[in-house]
């Protein structure tokens, strides 16, 4: 009994110490979020003093709950929405609309629905200027590697959702940009095909250096590719625990520390979720062991 | 099959009830003939050229006017769509223009152009351009948003945004308003041909009148019917059907 407790103990603090918080010099990050804060029309106020510092090459997963705000501050890292505080910089210059060093994939395939699979890629590659004679062979690469060679010529309403979200994907890695941003690619597919596409993802990130921002859901997706896991909650939208996960690549999903890291961030997620005042027990930070692996993140005042 | 049936037979009922009720002897022959002797006017005018030469020219006329109101229309409706003067200036002009009817555009054609071709194709390019101009302006505006923002992502700008993005997603409702601009450049040409002397179809159809031979009216308006349907379904209904597969726009694939 006290030796299962104690083996339970110690698997408890090993996932912690594979999950640090992150501490990024803003001044050498290569996305740099500061204070940012967005309301849209309607009051809704979808984030509130949001501090982030992403590395070049970081792989960085926003987990959180429906409504937290994921899609709007990945929105506005892509340029797509003017934040109506804070600042957004890339590489030290703060962005101002959409440009050519970042890509945003959206929850959608969002396909053109006119043309072929190759040509939605051929044509993206032709709006990045990549010359005419090499956009083919570029487009059948990356079609090969999301696995949809023989629907080089299929319509996207041809095609099943999920090879509409492959056929994304493949256009957004085909147009080879720094930073990549990715909201719930993966959600649509289903098991088998999103762990293809998980690892296919991984090993083009870990072969091109592309920074990555990508938002999911799926706590057990965010730990198997991210290297950094920024937990997010809702009302307002903010950022709530910026974990570095200190696991080497590649993960496997069954691996016992993940499946541990996943309770723990469950629990986390689960706490923030609920207001506060319909939280009688004491937040599992003070449960910790004083070690200081977990940083108390700055909670705005409401 | 059954559809061809069904419409077949709808056609041999109305053929047979004209002919019962022109036999019958309410009205006078003379004023309402029956199938038959349309048909027969319809071949004789026909065989003597007049049918074929009446409609090249009506067509022709209609084919210059239409071009004319598609490369003015289109570009129009692109920018009351897109370029803000254009939307606050020139589209309530067009929106109080189209409340004219297009025939009220021939005195004054008449006044401007004298009794020429000219007069004509001003009716029909008024009668159509704008309710065209309006279409694609709505297909624009209608494009799907998150079209142009993966657009915007995927740095699509300028003529490439133009050509690439805003015109194909546009086009199902373009060619939409491309019919509904044919069909209104139809009903102008043929009231204005009517109202002057003009060797169309609709000279034929007042000299039918003057002449007081009913059959020639009823024929040539049976051959405008069968124009107007051919040109309706053959060209517009094939391409936008074509379209909307290709666009992934129909529910069966
Ligand atoms: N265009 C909009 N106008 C008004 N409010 C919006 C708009 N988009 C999002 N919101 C609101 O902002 C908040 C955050 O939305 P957001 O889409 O960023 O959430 P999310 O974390 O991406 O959720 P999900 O996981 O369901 O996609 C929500 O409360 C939502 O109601
Ligand atoms: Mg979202």
């Amino acid at each position: 009994m006290v030796r299962a407790l104690l083996a339970r103990w110690k698997k408890w603090r090993s996932s912690l110490r594979l999950l640090q918080p992150a501490h990024v010099d803003p001044g050498r990050a290569k996305i740099s979020i500061a204070q940012l804060g967005h309301r849209y029309a309607n009051k809704v106020v979808a984030l509130h003093d949001v501090n982030l510092n992403v590395r070049t090459g970081e792989f960085v997963c926003l987990l959180g709950p429906s409504g937290c705000g994921k899609s709007t501050l990945l929105f506005a890292l892509a340029g797509h929405v003017e934040p109506t505080g804070g600042t957004v910089s890339i590489d030290g210059k703060r962005i101002h609309g959409p440009g050519p060093d970042r890509l945003l994939m959206f929850q959608e395939a969002a396909l053109f629905p006119w043309l072929t699979v190759r040509g939605n890629i051929t044509f993206a590659l032709a709006a990045r200027g990549i010359p005419r004679d090499e956009r083919r062979a570029r487009a059948d690469t990356f079609i090969r590697r999301v696995q949809l060679t023989g629907f080089e010529d299929s319509l996207p309403h041809q095609l099943s959702g999920g090879m509409k979200m492959r056929a994304s994907l493949a256009r957004a890695l085909a147009v080879d940009p720094a930073v990549l941003l990715m909201d719930e690619p993966f959600g649509s597919l289903d098991a088998q095909t999103r762990v293809h596409m998980q690892e296919l993802l991984q090993s083009i990130w870990m072969r091109t250096a592309k920074t990555i921002v990508f938002v999911t859901h799926d706590v057990q997706e965010a730990l198997m590719l991210g290297t950094r896991v920024v937990l997010m909650a809702p009302r307002p939208g903010r950022v709530v625990r910026d974990l570095e996960v200190h696991l080497p690549m590649p993960r496997s999903m069954e691996d016992a520390r993940l499946t541990e890291m996943a309770r723990h961030v469950r629990r986390l997620l689960r706490h923030f979720e609920v207001p506060d005042s319909e939280h009688p027990t004491p937040p599992p930070r003070r449960a910790l062991p004083a070690r200081g692996l977990l940083r108390p993140s700055p909670l705005p005042s409401r | 099959m059954k559809k061809w049936a069904q419409k077949l037979g709808m056609v041999a009922l109305l053929l047979a009830l004209w002919e019962g009720l022109s036999r019958s002897g309410i009205w006078s022959p003379h004023l309402f003939p029956g199938p038959m002797k349309v048909a027969e006017s319809l071949v004789a005018m026909a065989k003597d050229g007049r049918l074929g030469s009446a409609t090249l020219r009506s067509l022709g006329r209609l084919s210059r006017a239409y071009l004319l109101s598609v490369s003015i229309g289109v570009p129009l409706g692109l920018l009351t769509a897109r370029v803000a003067f254009f939307r606050n200036a020139v589209k309530p002009v067009v929106m109080g223009l189209q409340a004219l009817p297009s025939i009220c555009w021939l005195p004054l054609a008449l006044l401007w152009f004298g009794l020429t071709d000219a007069a004509i194709l001003f009716v029909v390019v008024m009668g159509s351009v704008l309710s065209i101009a309006i279409a694609t302006e709505d297909a624009v505006n209608g494009l799907d948003p998150q079209l142009a923002r993966v657009a915007s992502t995927l740095g699509v700008r300028g003529p490439r945004f133009y050509f690439g993005v805003l015109l194909p997603g546009a086009l199902p409702g373009i060619v939409t308003g491309l019919k509904l601009g044919w069909s209104f450049a139809w009903r102008a040409l043929l009231a204005g041909e009517l109202l002057f002397v003009s060797g169309g179809l609709g000279q034929l159809l007042t000299m039918g009148r003057e002449l007081m031979d009913v059959p020639q009216v009823m024929a040539v308006m049976v051959a405008i019917i069968v124009i107007g349907i051919a040109v309706d379904r053959v060209l517009f209904q094939t391409v936008e059907t074509r379209l909307r597969r290709r666009w992934g726009l129909t529910a069966t694939v």
